[in-house]
């Protein structure tokens, strides 16, 4: 089917030079509220290639969803104010497109799955006639006919009974089966990136893994450019090929997968991979991250991390902001240090972390002094000085 | 971990609890059926134990939570606290017995009154059963208490939008220590929040297990947190317990088909495992448990299911698991290496 509606009307003007379809320059994205100004994303810089997964991943406010959202042309405005940079899509930036053209990149070219899809579906319209709006509106095609595509789509996406449930209502769905309809929304138009903003965070595991695998069929099937946003490092690490890690707004390490899981290159990305409990490993004792993420109407000077880094030293508490460099064969990070993270070979952070401090720079008392500052989650920072040396051995399930 | 500290003295025992909610329809909303929230479940709590419960939403994990602390009237079943037949309790001797049993929510956003000071929140255990802490010494308790979960405790003025998603749940697990309790219930309690945060509250429960003796039954849907916390580990489906062992046995030597599929769908953070791991795909949807399937409650969308798997329901019953024996619910149980 996918040639067949590829027909109707990919006469498309879209073509991607060397595959490249999407770049994102330096992008800043503020939102303006009563309170002053949040800096939701601070330059961020990506690219995206055909039949690429490229995951962005990130804790609550690190500007993984707003990146998402200006890129799709939907970030609510005001508050949010993009203030800077360029969105690039097959070379032309679409920020400075007129909103007419704009509609005709979002859907046809590039789509997205939403992580509710309970609110992001309409629950007065049935999911069929949802689906079919996306013919009728961007391609012009009659009722019966885009009822028709509408039910060869969900059946696509695996929905059982699709003929007798296109005229159900979304409520009358699982979750799970909510979200292949979404994602059947999302694909109607064949685009050529898909965004999918935590597609399975609301869902049990073995829904999950239910829909990560069509994603992943639909992926390889069209060829799509795929964005993962996501918290989880599991997902992360089952599909993606590269991963942009971001934290108060800007990317600070992006990297291959398995290079970035075999010896993270950002002190942040480290402290994750450490802090997750793992299904395959009964650990000793988590090595949390101290402290918080920062305010992003505060957010401190020099690299934003440094106050939970237990590497920070001088020069990372100082403007300007370590830049996004390169630090390796295909990857770039935004830290003074990285070089000694990368240099300590042969020891995954997930398999029993070295103790990093033992560098002999004091990193780990800088740490404390700085939870100290933040006060609140001291119960963390505690935690932190212990855990580092004494994480060592993992395996202790079959120790029991 | 805290095998060390768990004892062989039971503090809670379940006996084949039972919550049905009625199903109401028409104009006189007669009932016209029943959704078998729980169905049967049975098991121990040791005192300093971690008893993990996972399954997927709609198992009855929650259910059971509140039932446990009797938020929830039991259909049938019995619940034993010590020696003390909870369900009979009633007034002054159930609110004396609540002070044992304590339960910390998931969503630390709608926990909290937003009205009251966290001063309030976590004191308001005391002012409720007020001969726990005399009136003078109440302030200074809930500063105790604050300091005790890592909080500031010169913040007991302060409201709770003041506070983090992670530290309001420390303000949560604060209040739920007010009375010294010996159980506590965690619904969720970490999966509101982001991993770094989540790491630092299941570090402070850990400690408080240590240094307290407290018993928790640690309810959750993520099957790696659940492993790292606890000592034994119930597996729920459709208003039943499917299997029930220790840690090791669960993870390293599932014998429900269940569990094995469950935790074969758990994504690990290592790239290099992407296909090395057995994946067993389950098709549907778990059916309602208004209408559970009968015989074995799984053999719907299970692939060992035999004829008598639809008329026989297998029971809770130790089966060997190549190395000991654990209580599985299947009549083919057999070890499988999924994780």
């Amino acid at each position: 089917m996918a040639s067949t509606t590829k027909l109707v009307d990919k006469t498309s003007s879209w073509q991607p030079t060397d595959g490249l379809l999407l770049e994102v320059d330096d992008l800043q994205v503020e939102f303006r509220t009563r309170d002053g100004v949040a800096k939701a994303i601070n330059g961020v810089s990506f690219e995206l290639r055909e039949g690429e997964t490229l995951s962005i991943l990130g804790e609550s406010g690190s500007g993984k969803s707003v990146s998402a959202q200006a890129i799709m042309g939907i970030l609510d405005s005001p508050p949010g104010f993009i203030t800077g940079g360029q969105v690039r899509y097959c070379g032309t930036d679409i920020l400075t497109l007129p909103e007419e053209q704009r509609r005709r990149i979002r859907g046809p070219e590039i789509s997205m799955v939403f992580q509710d899809a309970l609110s992001a579906l309409n629950p007065v319209f049935p999911v069929g006639w949802q689906i079919a709006e996306m013919f009728r509106k961007h391609r012009g095609t009659n009722r019966t006919d885009a009822m028709a595509q509408a039910v060869r789509l969900m059946e696509r996406v695996q929905i059982p009974g699709a003929k007798q449930r296109v005229r159900a209502y979304p409520h009358q769905f699982s979750g799970g089966m909510r979200q292949r309809i979404m994602i059947a929304m999302a694909i109607a138009l064949d685009p050529a990136v898909l965004i999918a903003d935590e597609p399975t965070t609301a869902l049990d595991v073995t829904v999950q893994a239910q829909i990560m695998s069509l994603l992943k069929e639909l992926q390889t099937e069209r060829r799509m450019g795929l964005i993962l946003i996501t918290h989880d490092l599991g997902v992360v690490a089952d599909v993606a090929d590269r991963i942009a890690v971001m934290y108060a707004g800007r990317i600070v390490e992006q990297a291959d997968v398995f290079d970035l899981y075999a010896q993270p290159g950002h002190p942040y990305t480290e402290g994750l991979l450490e802090s997750i409990p793992r299904l395959d490993q009964k650990g000793q004792r988590l090595a949390a991250i101290g402290g918080l993420p920062p305010n992003l109407m505060h957010i401190p000077s020099g690299c934003p991390f440094h106050p939970r880094c237990r590497y920070a030293e001088d020069v990372c508490r100082a403007d300007p902001p370590p830049p996004l460099r390169e630090v390796g064969v295909h990857r770039l990070a935004a830290c003074h240090v990285s070089e000694r993270l990368l240099a300590k070979e042969g020891t995954p952070a997930q398999a029993g972390p070295a103790p990093a401090t033992g560098a002999g720079d004091g990193g780990g008392g800088d740490a404390g002094a700085h939870h100290g500052d933040h006060g609140d989650e001291r119960g963390g920072d505690g935690d932190m000085d212990g855990d580092m040396g004494g994480d060592g051995d993992v395996e202790g399930g079959s120790g029991r | 971990m805290t095998a060390s500290t768990v004892s062989s003295e039971v503090v809670l025992r379940a006996e084949d609890l039972v919550k049905h909610y009625p199903i109401r329809a028409g104009v006189f909303r007669r009932t016209v059926g029943w959704v078998k929230a729980l169905d049967g479940v049975s098991f121990e709590l040791h005192k300093g134990e971690t008893l993990g419960i996972v399954g997927e939403s709609g198992c009855g994990k929650s259910t059971l939570g509140r039932t446990l602390m009797r938020l929830e009237e039991p259909t049938s079943g019995k619940l034993t606290f010590g020696d003390v037949d909870v369900f009979s309790q009633r007034g002054a001797q159930m609110r004396r017995l609540r002070r044992d049993i304590q339960i910390v929510f998931q969503d630390p956003y709608t926990s909290l009154n937003p009205r009251k000071t966290v001063g309030d929140i976590v004191g308001e255990p005391l002012e409720i059963h007020p001969d726990v802490v005399p009136r003078s010494g109440r302030r200074r308790r809930v500063q105790e208490l604050l300091e005790l979960v890592g909080l500031n405790p010169e913040h007991i003025s302060r409201y709770p939008h003041q506070f983090s998603g992670g530290q309001r749940q420390r303000i949560g697990i604060a209040r739920g220590l007010a009375l010294n309790p010996r159980v506590i219930i965690c619904d969720e309690p970490v999966s509101a929040l982001d991993v770094s945060v989540q790491a630092q509250v299941v570090n402070l429960l850990e400690e408080l297990q240590r240094e307290l003796g407290l018993a928790y039954i640690f309810i959750a849907h993520d099957l790696s947190v659940v492993r790292h916390i606890s000592d034994r580990v119930g597996v729920m489906y459709l208003g039943q317990l499917v299997e029930i062992g220790d840690e090791d046995q669960i993870y390293n030597r599932p014998t429900h088909p269940y569990t094995q599929a469950l935790l074969s769908a758990v994504p690990v953070p290592d790239p290099t495992l992407r296909n090395a791991r057995d994946h067993i795909v389950l098709t549907g949807d778990v059916p309602s448990p208004a209408n559970p399937p009968k015989g074995c409650r799984f053999h719907t969308r299970c692939w060992k299911a035999q004829d008598n798997c639809v008329t026989e329901m297998p029971g809770l019953d130790l089966r060997p698991d190549g190395v000991s024996e654990h209580a599985s619910r299947c009549h083919y149980a057999e070890p499988r290496e999924v994780v």
